[in-house]
């Protein structure tokens, strides 16, 4: 953002935060954004008067997340939470459609469809736009489009935010998503000591800051949020090695660290759940107990649950190496045979939410030996 | 064909049961059409596509379709009852209904085959998809060269259409091939692993396509011995079995490599599959 939008950026005060909140609400948006839940960020619906909560950090390494507090007292200096557009989006769980059976056994099918919400959500990061552009990918894919995902994506309004504190577990530098966002929003701000220098990336956001009716940012501010951006990348100790790890990958399929982390991972899923690209889920009906009708929905699952290599009769990946294995690779490798490129978008988000700190960064140094 | 888009990731299309028809101890067939009778005349498959059965209240099952698709008045499945949904399905009786959406996938290249000879692989109820195909080239015998039909089981009691394979076995250009791991009293056929008659088997290996349906395992091996005959890779085809559960390229389960097996298979060619299926685990 910012560099090749500078000229028309405008500058939105600390105070005016509101406003921007405010604006949203009358172009019917619902508005999401950070709320501090069970010792970590949220997103939830933002009641006026708009408490987002200021002056938190939110600490992340390998198995351990823990909000702190920013002594710079900004609104987004955590870098980010368990989730962010995901659930918005592609809903942990929803009926497809609905069965009901009469009195002689006739069946009758009806599509149920997800109610149609108009929703903003403040202070998504690059990595999150990134994960997005790739559900979209799947989920929209050209003549199959989800119905359910489609009603919802086509009514979000995205309000990034630049990272400028980092987590630990951050490298969306290395794998060219971040820390800056650079596309895929609608609005995206910088967060300066006494405001946000907002650019528009889409019509509507261009509506939004018109509206908002901002003093233009000035060369100063702009060059101070350039670097922010910088320095949050230069900061990031962990990295991928490259971003074409396919070939390195597939050729070591039979590697021993398989068998090493797969000693350690718990398959729990946590990582699947917390990924913002992972896109699999089950599907499982609910029969109502009069009998007469069932609903059959489709909810979240995971590559590390055994039911999810059941086959008629045997379990194709019975075994958590063969989990593990089929995670990494196919987040890594065949992610760019199905979409071009790799469906990691560096959040970190696995690394932290591992409850026995899993290290995707140093499982695949250690795969690749240093040799991508 | 077209019907995959009205059909799409549901809801299914309501069908009632015609016939029930048990096979073997485990295993039966049926024989469906949907309510509707405009989506039944519309209905169109291709050997080796599935469809999506749902037994009202407990889920849906991914079977493949063993009928013929000139038979435009039902749609055939053969099942072994196995989970919850196989079982429930198993229970079912004429008149009973079931959802159905489908058909999905890529199925066999009976296009490409010219008048070359055709050489099946089956192993257990891998016969099923490809029942489908002898029915085929039975019905348009004049578009074919040879057709050598090798079928292995582990039991003797599992080969079921047991008369077919006699009555196919006395047609003219028409090599039946069974081989059961164990034997059973009066078993006419070869007692061990099936492919140990490859070697028996009658093709031109310059003009075959081969196709394949059964435990991975197996087709390895077949399709070592196939191409050990000298027929070239890009005339073998196999048909993959995965956890099927959208039957869209949507839920992920089914994922082999970068496939998406009930979008970009079933039916593969080998060369597409081989390298992965070298490891056990995808």
């Amino acid at each position: 953002m910012l560099s090749s939008q500078s000229d028309r950026a405008g500058f939105l005060p600390l105070a005016q935060l509101p406003s921007l909140l405010a604006r949203l609400r009358e172009r019917g948006y619902q508005c999401l954004g950070p709320t501090v839940e069970r010792g970590a960020i949220v997103m939830r619906e933002l009641e006026p008067p708009d408490d987002l909560p200021r002056g938190i950090q939110a600490e992340q390494t390998p198995g351990r997340y823990r909000l702190t507090s920013d002594p710079l007292n900004r609104y987004f200096a955590w870098a980010n939470g368990p989730q962010a557009i995901k659930p918005h989006t592609f809903a942990p769980k929803e009926s497809l459609w609905r069965a009901e059976r009469d009195e002689a056994g006739k069946l009758q099918f009806a599509a149920v469809h997800p109610p149609a919400l108009r929703q903003a959500i403040i202070g998504v990061r690059a990595c999150d736009l990134a994960a997005l552009a790739l559900q979209d990918a799947h989920f929209l894919r050209e003549g199959r489009r989800d119905a359910h995902y489609a009603q919802r994506r086509d009514h979000l309004f995205l309000v990034a935010v630049q990272c400028a504190e980092p987590a630990s577990t951050c490298f969306c530098a290395s794998t060219g998503d971040g820390p800056t966002p650079t596309a895929g929003y609608d609005l995206a701000l910088a967060e300066l000591a006494d405001g946000f220098v907002a650019v528009a990336g889409s019509g509507q956001g261009q509506a939004v800051l018109d509206d908002l009716n901002l003093a233009l940012a000035t060369p100063q501010q702009i060059e101070a949020a350039r670097q922010q951006g910088a320095s949050a990348a230069a900061v990031q100790p962990r990295g991928l090695p490259s971003r074409h790890l396919r070939d390195s990958l597939m050729s070591r399929l039979e590697h021993p660290r398989w068998d090493e982390v797969a000693a350690r991972c718990l398959a729990c899923g946590n990582c699947t759940a917390v990924c913002p690209t992972c896109f699999c889920h089950a599907e499982a009906d609910t029969p109502a107990l009069d009998g007469a009708a069932s609903e059959h929905a489709r909810m979240w699952d995971s590559c590390f649950v055994e039911a999810h290599g059941h086959l008629h009769g045997f379990n194709v990946r019975a075994d958590i190496r063969g989990r593990y294995r089929q995670w990494l690779i196919h987040k890594l490798a065949t992610w760019h045979d199905q979409f071009g490129r790799s469906g990691c978008v560096g959040c970190g988000r696995c690394i932290a939410w591992c409850p026995v700190g899993i290290d995707l960064t140093e499982e695949v140094a250690a795969l690749t030996e240093g040799q991508p | 064909m077209n019907m995959s888009n009205r059909l799409d990731a549901g809801p299914p299309h309501a069908a009632t049961v015609l016939a029930r028809i048990q096979e073997s101890p485990t295993i039966f067939t049926l024989q469906l059409r949907l309510d509707d009778a405009a989506a039944q005349a519309a209905y169109r498959f291709a050997p080796g596509q599935f469809n999506m059965l749902y037994l009202y209240g407990v889920g849906e099952v991914p079977i493949s379709i063993m009928s013929d698709p000139e038979e435009r008045d039902l749609v055939g499945h053969t099942i072994r009852a196995l989970g919850r949904v196989t079982r429930g399905l198993a229970a079912l009786k004429p008149g009973d209904r079931v959802g159905l959406r489908g058909p999905f996938g890529r199925g066999w290249p009976l296009q490409e085959v010219g008048g070359c000879d055709v050489v099946l692989v089956t192993g257990g109820l891998g016969c099923a998809p490809v029942v489908s195909v002898i029915h085929y080239v039975l019905r348009r015998r004049e578009r074919f060269g040879k057709l050598v039909i090798i079928q292995g089981v582990k039991h003797a009691e599992d080969l079921i259409w047991r008369e077919q394979y006699d009555r196919w076995a006395k047609l003219p250009d028409t090599q039946v091939l069974v081989a059961a791991s164990e034997g059973a009293a009066l078993w006419p056929w070869h007692v061990g692993r099936v492919t140990e008659l490859f070697n028996l088997a009658n093709f031109d290996p310059g003009c075959a396509v081969a196709m394949m349906c059964g435990p991975e395992g197996m087709m390895r091996s077949a399709a070592d011995a196939l191409l050990a005959r000298g027929l070239p890779e890009s005339r073998l085809y196999l048909s993959m079995e995965r956890n099927m559960q959208c039957a869209v390229g949507r839920c992920g389960h089914c994922q082999f490599g970068g496939a998406f097996v009930c979008r970009d298979g079933p039916v593969f060619n080998w060369g597409e599959v081989k390298a992965l299926l070298a490891h056990k685990g995808f």
